[in-house]
């Protein structure tokens, strides 16, 4: 809004530049993209997988490559002008493990105690 | 051409309804009248609807909150009244539909179009002003938050004369809340209006966090942000996280409803429970994201009349993160007779006594700031005290319902429904009014009448006790939530009791309104020239009353907690700076206004199925947005002379009243640096 505020601005802005990665950051992202959208199409597409690892061997480099993509793409890191920035990530995927685990492990113990086949039939004594 | 609307759905034959249009017709037509006579809507238009200005929008969202505190305060007078009424031969006056929607409203209301509206607008009027920021980082985006949250509001209130509203409770499970058995508009209002005004809830949540984050004045850390910041902070990181999983779990209701698809129907592989699970995950945190700025002020508060620096303001921050990462992971002991195993259960039964750790930490640090503090009792610290008395017990009946074998018993009791009022309006709505009669002078200039203020505390507070301890009782005894009727005539006595509770509630809340007319009246006497009534310790305090609409003319510089005290007592908190600079401001905008009309348009279509017409509130919408977004003019300058014009007045007052405060005016010779 202000002046003082107008540099707030700017200084976020050079740090910004600052992490704005080389070339070679984005070409060795690029890269391992490739290699591993490559992989997660070896993995169905080769037949050498066992059927049974196929998903997860997807989602094993569908990850892979989220996680190479924020760090080359997005230069979420360590340093300090990205410290709030990956504690937000951090966050999030805090929230996200709590809400999908949390809801799956909620649902399935529901499952087995109230629509187990054998507890339907257990006489109330 | 109309959808399911149809003129059968205005409902003709219940004369409550008829009574309450009718009333609201004549109360309109006055008002509009009123306002048309003094050529006010010009004044209205450009000062206040169209405002980016963060304190208006926070007062808005404050008046209209009050508004709807008496419409959901009316549906509880109805409840406790037929419940007085309705014991074994006696049928009451409300038939079970009516009951039914009245109850469900009065929820709604009161944690959407109410609590929330409360919390945003003390948020939006604070906030900035504690950070030393002229403005929010957003300030169209926060105008545009205010008018979805109003579009949201005018459709619940058009509910109640047009279709009717949802009579499945406030958190409308399924299957009851399915189209097979809600078949009317009711669930799609619920649906659609908590849509509207959750979208406005997230964009501010966004507005907030990059405000706290980006925008403090030069040198304030992190931990030197006032304590109501903080917990402003984290609760907007919980709205951030949390109001998506509302959205997402109300788009799945709705396309059951409108799309005929089964996530949460019986058959075809829906699973309802699995709603009841998300709903939570939002709906816990929700509750923290409403009681934690109200922790925040009382801790404002208590620190200002103790006359001392908050104790343990660290313990004060870790604490409130603590809640806010804990919030997520207590969701189920809203449902632990769902059915989860005996694992299940403890794990979220342990949680939940493990969060109401923080929150005795808290309490104890407010006691120590009492603690040999010069205590001033006015009515602010009242509601304060009365908070502290009145939320332990709230929250120990919270710790005796977390865990899972005593829940078993009184799940779904109205012992339930006397602990989370015993938590909400000894917590939130105390709180509340505290930060109200405490930050009022900063937003208009002079402080509010003590005696009614006092008076309103006072019948609140017995009230309240009046009205719950009872319900308690008859939770233990066995009486269930939510009955229109009931065949033991045992428990008469207690819900009279309870309808008489209710009953001094609303001469508690008949006192705040005198309040605010004899503060108003009595304006001149109450005044605040000096900016800083309390003795303040924060930031808000330095500047004047109200505050200025740029809010600091200089940015103040901060090297500690409490920078304003500290200036104080060095006696340079009032000095003048040498030579003031232009000041860059946004421009008032109506699209907000706009936007959130079309909203109101595109959900009420939706709700009754004419899609011509939410065709046109959706084009409208994203049509006003795109003009936004080609508008270049969005700002201008505040000359430097303007502001010095200002300042100088403000500072010519403040050498008037000199020493009569608390605190220490800037010496004189200081003074004529500028």
């Amino acid at each position: 809004m202000s002046g003082a505020h107008d540099s707030h601005d700017a200084a976020h802005h050079d740090a910004a530049h600052a992490d704005h990665g080389s070339t070679k950051s984005y070409l060795i992202g690029f890269a391992l993209s490739v290699v591993l959208t490559l992989a997660s199409f070896g993995v169905v597409m080769s037949g050498l997988v066992p059927h049974d690892l196929m998903m997860p061997g997807i989602i094993v480099f569908g990850v892979a490559q989220l996680v190479v993509q924020l760090v080359c793409f997005l230069h979420m890191g360590t340093s300090p002008s990205q410290r709030s920035n990956l504690a937000i990530m951090l966050f999030t995927l805090l929230i996200l493990a709590i809400v999908v685990v949390g809801s799956l492990w909620v649902l399935h113990n529901m499952n087995v105690n109230m629509m187990h086949p054998t507890s339907h039939m257990m006489p109330v004594e | 051409m109309f959808g399911k609307l149809t003129l059968d759905a205005i409902p003709y034959h219940e004369p409550i309804v008829m009574g309450t249009l009718a009333a609201v017709i004549l109360g309109g037509l006055a008002l509009f009248a009123v306002i048309t006579k003094y050529r006010l809507w010009g004044y209205l238009w450009k000062e206040w609807f169209t405002s980016v200005d963060h304190k208006k929008i926070g007062i808005m969202y404050i008046i209209v909150a009050l508004v709807m505190l008496l419409r959901g305060f009316s549906d509880a007078i109805m409840m406790r009244l037929q419940q007085a009424m309705a014991a074994s031969d006696a049928a009451g006056y409300l038939p079970p539909h009516h009951f039914d929607q009245v109850f469900t409203a009065h929820g709604v209301i009161m944690i959407f179009f109410v609590a929330m509206p409360f919390i945003t607008g003390l948020m939006n009027l604070v906030v900035p002003l504690q950070i030393g920021a002229r403005d929010v980082a957003y300030p169209f985006l926060n105008s545009l938050s205010f008018w979805l949250f109003m579009s949201g509001v005018v459709l619940v209130m058009v509910s109640l004369f047009v279709g009717d509203f949802a009579a499945t409770g406030w958190l409308a499970y399924p299957p009851l809340s399915g189209i097979q058995y809600s078949p009317t508009v009711g669930v799609d209002y619920y649906i659609w209006s908590l849509q509207l005004s959750g979208l406005g809830t997230t964009l501010s949540g966004i507005n907030f966090i990059v405000t706290i984050m980006k925008m403090r004045t030069p040198g304030m850390k992190l931990m030197q942000m006032p304590v109501f910041t903080w917990t402003s902070l984290v609760t907007n990181i919980l709205i951030v996280a949390a109001f998506p999983i509302l959205t997402v779990t109300l788009a799945l209701l709705t396309a059951d409803r409108y799309l005929d698809m089964h996530f949460f129907t019986n058959e075809l592989g829906g699973n309802a429970m699995m709603y009841v699970n998300m709903i939570w995950i939002w709906g816990h945190p929700e509750v923290y994201i409403l009681i934690l700025p109200c922790f925040g002020a009382y801790s404002e508060i208590v620190a200002t009349f103790s006359k001392k620096p908050l104790f343990g303001y660290k313990s004060m921050v870790y604490a409130t993160s603590c809640i806010g990462v804990l919030s997520f992971v207590v969701w189920l002991h809203h449902f632990f007779t769902m059915g989860s195993g005996a694992s299940v259960n403890a794990f979220f039964g342990i949680t939940t006594m493990i969060i109401s750790v923080p929150t005795g930490a808290k309490l104890f640090n407010w006691l120590f700031t009492m603690f040999r503090g010069r205590v001033e009792y006015n009515v602010p610290m009242l509601w304060t005290v009365g908070f502290m008395v009145t939320f332990v017990i709230g929250g120990v009946t919270g710790v005796l319902l977390a865990v899972p074998g005593a829940d078993f018993v009184l799940h779904n009791s109205v012992f339930l429904i006397a602990h989370f009022h015993n938590v909400i309006i000894g917590g939130v709505v105390f709180g509340v009014f505290a930060a109200i009669n405490y930050w009022f002078p900063k937003a208009f200039g002079f402080r509010l009448n003590e005696f009614w203020g006092k008076a309103s505390f006072w019948c609140w507070l017995v009230g309240f006790w009046l009205a719950f301890a009872p319900l308690y009782v008859l939770g233990l005894k066995g009486m269930t939530r939510r009955m229109n009727h009931y065949a033991n005539p045992d428990w008469q006595p207690y819900l009279i009791v309870a309808a008489l509770g209710a009953a001094i509630i609303a001469v508690g809340i008949f006192c705040t309104l005198v309040q605010f007319y004899v503060s108003i009246r009595d304006r001149k006497k109450l005044t605040d020239p000096s900016g800083d009534p309390w003795g303040g310790r924060t930031l808000e305090w330095s500047i004047s009353s109200p505050a200025p609409f740029y809010n600091f003319a200089t940015l103040p510089q901060v090297r500690e907690l409490d920078q304003f005290w500290e200036d104080k007592q060095n006696g340079v908190a009032y000095v003048q700076p040498a030579k003031y600079e232009d000041i860059h401001m946004p421009r008032n905008t109506g699209v907000g206004v706009v936007m959130g009309a079309f909203g109101t348009v595109l959900g009420f279509a939706l709700v009754w199925h004419i899609w011509w017409m939410a065709a046109v509130g959706l084009v409208g919408m994203v049509a006003a947005f795109i003009v936004r977004a080609y508008d270049r003019d969005i700002d201008y300058w505040v000359p430097a002379a303007e502001v010095e014009k200002i300042e100088r007045s403000r500072h010519a007052k403040l050498q008037q009243i000199q020493t009569t405060q608390v605190a220490p005016v800037a010496a004189p010779q200081r003074q004529k640096v500028a």
